[in-house]
């Protein structure tokens, strides 16, 4: 936007030769309302603040005379038409503005304009230079800066004619206008226009509209930016609250699909459940999502987290939507998570609201503060199915789409758990934002010989190798573990079934490694056995060789003793 | 029923209007410097009280510049502003004085025609 306007002007210079400045804004100091005005009010003109009665019109406009007085060093000017100085430091005074100290220090300047009509006669023709008069030593007297006119509209009802009226107040705009301070001016909301007297036809910088809305029985404030001349500004309707701070926009819709993504891990606090996860844990700034039946060790899992992640020495936030921090604690306690201690420490901070006390606006600006103010790393909402209760569901979705937008911006990783009926099918979660979930663990019970055990996988978890098994999820007073379940024969054991089926195991495993000795053993004597026959054998051949070789040299000597006998014959014979 | 409490009440205002006529007046007269309606306002009503009040009214002149301090607790707001404070009750008007009569009904100097 500045960056627009400055081009502008330039090219504006160029062509006229003088400098268009861009519109200079004066700060508000009010939380998030600065920045859907991308800077606060236009400075020096008049800021129309219409809405229904208790919308917080007042409030916003000594908030911004207050806070321009202790943050800005803005001395301000209240006019009150309908209440008395008296009556406004008592009704801010719990808010933490001090009226009486400003006024001491001359930094405020309160003037109660009390009309009655009964007391008043018109008498020809009349300006309200009085006012004028009255405003302007006031302005003077403390240098004041900021104005605010709460509401002008009794004018109206003071004096009767309305031809005057309207004259001076066109007249009192333009003169404010040189007199160089930022004003605001307060309205009724009217049926046709924006104000009951169409002020908005004077006032035409800016025109901001509240709004108090009851849908369900439970009131939502809203802002909006109706027209802002001059200066771009967010459109939309903007969630807004009143507590102990003043007033607070929740700028939320400008958050985007742009936050930025780290490949750092944080651990689970359950070890089993970071090997599943690859083995290191959740991706940090991303969403998980914890759904299962009543009882299934949702808020345990939460719980587990939180301990992990407050033992490194981060910061946590626990929204609890069911129970107290009291009972969370003791609880926890009861699986051998003691949360005590990270509270005691600083490093965790429990806030436990009944969905039903106000409106999702409300609760969204609740956390946003929250958040702004602790700068946790990991925050729990336990759990987020109670939110439908107050909203629609597409309420609900637009609600969570804006807190997992904003906090996965802020870097910081959440977990939120999601109750699903009991029956129902356990791959759709209740409010319908499991597409939103970058990481969704499934918790479901089992139902077998009469007892009833927890198993535990993980659904979904984008951008890693997640494990693809099913564990079963032990609660003891040790803490919380994982173990793997007995898959066989078309069944999932889990809980005694399996122990049973374990030492089963067990015992065939012993009698299996018995009888494997045993075959064993058999076969060494075999092979023994055979070993000292071939060596008989040996001898047995070594001897038949010989005796062979000695009836072999007999055979030979015979028939060499034969031969020398037939020769010796023939000599004697004289044979030819 | 209703002509016996009439007729009191009417004798009660004569009374009223027996003891104003006595009664010492206390007007201030608030003008935004030297403008047209400044000026008609104040001839205006001095001619009303000489006309009047002549001898028993204390009327004052103020210019809401010179003293823009005072505007607060007289809860001035618009100009020319005539206060009647005394006799009671307080009461303003507004504009250059120029409905006489509206003017002289509000300082109990005359009853309403209907009366």
């Amino acid at each position: 936007m500045a960056k627009n306007s400055t081009r502008f002007s330039r090219t504006q210079h160029k062509r006229n030769k003088r400098v268009i400045s861009a519109l200079k804004k004066c700060p508000t100091g009010i939380s998030g309302l600065d920045e859907i005005t991308e800077g606060g009010l236009p400075l020096g003109r008049p800021t129309l603040i219409c809405g229904s009665a208790g919308c917080g019109k007042t409030l916003l406009a000594m908030e911004f005379i207050s806070r321009g007085i202790t943050e800005f060093n803005e001395p301000g000017v209240f006019m009150a038409f309908e209440e008395t100085t008296e009556e406004l430091a008592t009704n801010v005074a719990s808010l933490g503005m001090n009226l009486k100290e400003h006024i001491r220090q001359k930094k405020l300047a309160i003037d109660y304009v009390y009309i009655e009509r009964s007391e008043i006669e018109e008498t020809g023709e009349y300006d309200l230079e009085g006012l004028f008069v009255r405003l302007g030593n006031m302005i003077d007297s403390i240098g004041a800066k900021r104005v605010v006119l709460d509401t002008i509209e009794a004018l109206f009802a003071g004096f009767s004619n309305e031809a005057v009226l309207r004259a001076e107040l066109r007249r009192l705009f333009r003169w404010l206008k040189t007199k160089k301070v930022t004003t605001i001016i307060t309205g009724e909301k009217g049926e046709k226009h924006l104000t009951r007297n169409g002020l908005e036809e004077y006032v035409s910088d800016c025109v901001i509209l509240l709004d108090h809305r009851i849908v369900n029985e439970v009131a939502t404030r809203r802002l909006r930016i109706v027209k802002y001349r001059g200066s771009k500004h967010g459109t939309n309707e903007y969630p807004t609250i009143i507590d102990e701070n003043g007033l607070s926009v929740l700028p939320i819709s400008s958050l985007g699909l742009t936050y930025p993504v780290s490949n750092d891990r944080i651990p689970t606090g359950i070890d089993r459940l970071d090997t599943m996860f690859g083995g290191k844990g959740y991706f940090r700034g991303t969403s998980v999502l914890v759904s299962g039946t009543a009882g299934s060790g949702k808020t345990s899992i939460a719980a587990a987290f939180a301990d992990k992640t407050c033992r490194k020495g981060e910061k946590c936030i626990y929204f609890s939507f069911e129970e107290s921090p009291e009972q969370i604690k003791r609880n926890m306690g009861s699986v051998g998570i003691n949360l005590n201690q990270w509270e005691g420490k600083g490093l965790l901070k429990f806030h436990s609201t009944r969905p039903t006390l106000y409106g999702l606006e409300a609760h969204l600006v609740r956390i946003h503060k929250l958040v702004e103010e602790f700068h946790p790393t990991a925050v729990i909402m336990d759990p987020i199915t109670n939110l439908a209760a107050i909203g629609e569901s597409l309420e609900v979705k637009s609600m969570l789409t804006r807190i997992i937008d904003y906090l996965k911006n802020k870097q910081i990783t959440t977990v939120f758990t999601s109750l699903t009926e009991g029956g129902g099918a356990s791959a759709q979660s209740e409010v319908g934002i499991s597409s939103l979930m970058d990481t969704w663990i499934l918790l479901r019970h089992l139902e077998t010989d009469g007892e009833r055990n927890r198993l535990l996988y993980v659904l979904k978890s984008r951008g890693m190798a997640h494990s693809n098994q099913v564990r079963e999820f032990v609660l003891s007073g040790k803490g919380v573990h994982l173990r793997d379940v007995y898959i066989g024969a078309g069944a999932v054991l889990t809980g005694s079934a399996r122990e049973v089926q374990e030492s089963k195991d067990n015992a065939q495993k012993l009698s299996d490694k018995q009888s494997s000795e045993r075959r064993q053993r058999a076969l060494r004597q075999q092979h023994l056995t055979l070993k000292g026959q071939v060596e008989a054998l040996k001898v047995q051949l070594a001897g038949l060789a010989e005796e062979l070789r000695i009836s072999a040299d007999a055979e030979r000597c015979r028939i060499g003793v034969m031969h020398h006998r037939k020769k010796e014959m023939s000599l004697i014979r004289k044979a030819d | 029923m209703k002509q016996k409490p009439t007729s009191s009440a009417a004798k009660a205002l004569a009374k009223k209007a027996v003891v104003f006529s006595k009664q010492k007046y206390v007007l201030r007269l608030y003008v935004a410097g030297i403008t047209p309606k400044s000026s008609q306002a104040i001839q205006n009503i001095t001619k009303i009280c000489e006309d009047h009040l002549k001898g028993r009214y204390d009327l004052q002149v103020i210019d809401i510049y010179q003293k823009p301090m005072l505007l607060r607790g007289e809860q001035i707001i618009a100009a020319p502003t005539l206060i009647k404070k005394l006799p009671l009750p307080l009461r303003r008007f507004i504009g250059s004085m120029s409905d006489k009569k509206k003017i002289l009904v509000g300082l109990d100097l005359q009853l309403k025609k209907n009366e």
